[in-house]
């Protein structure tokens, strides 16, 4: 008599493995990469958006507490962050536009070179911000 | 034979032991191709690998697996094209479909998707024109031809999202709806299709990364199907909110 065969100890890689295969470029092409960018740039965002509101608590304690608070930001480290800052801004935002043409089917031949494109333009944008933050 | 190549091979066997990667030196012809190096380890070496083939030439769809990472047709890719002499292949099976030994997968969960779909795998065949009036020089004949898709599941491998949404239908189920309301079959509820596809596990769920389309053996373009699918289905919505008594 033919036995069915049993497939209940198959193996697939838990549930952190399988997110973590979204940021993981090897064997992937352009797509997945702004794909991940895109995700990463967003979560930094959300992040950021988050400390800013905190920060802006800090005006709660008067004038003495809020005037440390920028002297603090205007330390090289603050500035260099606010760099990254506007780099995933300018990633997230370019790329969002790209996103959204191909989601609906418009210029899906031409999206990689949009992307790329796109973050060319970034960096132009990101090399002119980071001069005007650091001559300030 | 000409060149010599290590591959590097996953390997899971149902005992318990967690998987790993094997390597083996095989001696091969560089015009041949990767299944023909993997029948070699089967037929040479390791009687107790386990993988999936049938036609050899890229027609059925049976040996899908990644080969550097990259989901291909170990059929269809000549050995020189991917590596050169003493280079090494890592072969593992493809992804987001339980592996049930070595590169093996269970391919249920993909064809329980395009079952939902009851794509037919053929079509009616297209009447051949005349050149100088541009109408069909002869009545169509009952002759059918395959559709393009093999359900080969690279597509559903690669796609980032049908590895973490389990109810996802994924790319090809997708391009089956577009393709059946494109030329809808006799028999098949256009309207239960689109349901099927417009929901929060269907065409809204692709986040457009493209990898279907990149991977895809024989130019589906499942990204394209799904966002004509999208334009259709917002189309409609629009069309009923305008026009409610259609």
């Amino acid at each position: 008599m033919d036995v069915e065969p049993e497939h209940n100890q198959t193996y697939q890689p838990g549930e952190a493995r399988r997110v973590a295969n979204w940021f993981d470029p090897r064997g992937r092409g352009l797509g997945l990469l702004a794909f991940a960018v895109h995700r990463i740039t967003g979560i930094g965002l959300v992040a950021y958006l988050v400390l800013h509101l905190l920060a802006l608590g800090i005006l709660a304690q008067g004038q003495a507490g809020w005037d440390s608070f920028v002297a603090l930001v205007r330390t090289p480290v603050f500035l260099a962050l606010d760099v990254v800052l506007i780099a995933g801004v300018l990633i997230h935002g370019l790329n969002g536009i790209r996103v959204t043409l191909t989601g609906v089917g418009l210029g899906l031949r031409r999206q990689r070179s949009a992307f790329v494109g796109l973050m060319v333009v970034a960096a132009i944008a990101l090399a002119y911000a980071s001069c005007r933050i650091f001559a300030s | 034979m000409g060149w010599q190549v290590t591959l590097r091979v996953f390997r899971y066997k149902q005992d318990g032991t967690p998987p790993r990667f094997d390597s083996f030196a095989v001696e091969v012809n560089p015009d041949e191709y990767v299944i023909d190096a993997v029948e070699r380890i089967w037929a040479e070496q390791d009687r107790s690998l386990v993988f999936r083939h049938a036609c050899h030439h890229g027609a059925c769809g049976a040996c899908g697996m990644r080969i550097n990472g990259h989901e291909k047709l170990p059929c269809s890719i000549a050995i020189r094209s991917i590596t050169i002499d003493r280079g090494t292949l890592t072969l593992e099976p493809l992804r987001n479909l339980p592996v049930i030994s070595d590169l093996l997968v269970n391919m249920a969960p993909f064809y329980e998707r395009m079952e939902q779909v009851q794509f037919p795998p053929t079509r009616i065949a297209e009447p051949v024109l005349d050149e100088t009036t541009g109408r069909p020089a002869v009545q169509p004949s009952p002759v059918l031809r395959y559709e393009d898709c093999l359900e080969c599941g690279l597509c559903f491998s690669a796609c980032p999202i049908s590895g973490t949404d389990p109810e996802y239908l994924g790319p090809a189920a997708l391009s089956a709806i577009a393709r059946m309301i494109e030329e809808p079959r006799q028999g098949v509820d256009i309207d239960a299709l689109r349901r099927l596809a417009d929901n929060e596990h269907g065409c809204w769920r692709c986040h457009t990364a493209f990898e279907c389309s990149g991977v895809c053996p024989t130019g589906v373009d499942p990204a394209r199907s799904i966002t004509a699918l999208r334009r259709q289905i917002a189309g409609d919505g629009l069309g009923r909110l305008f026009r409610p008594g259609r």
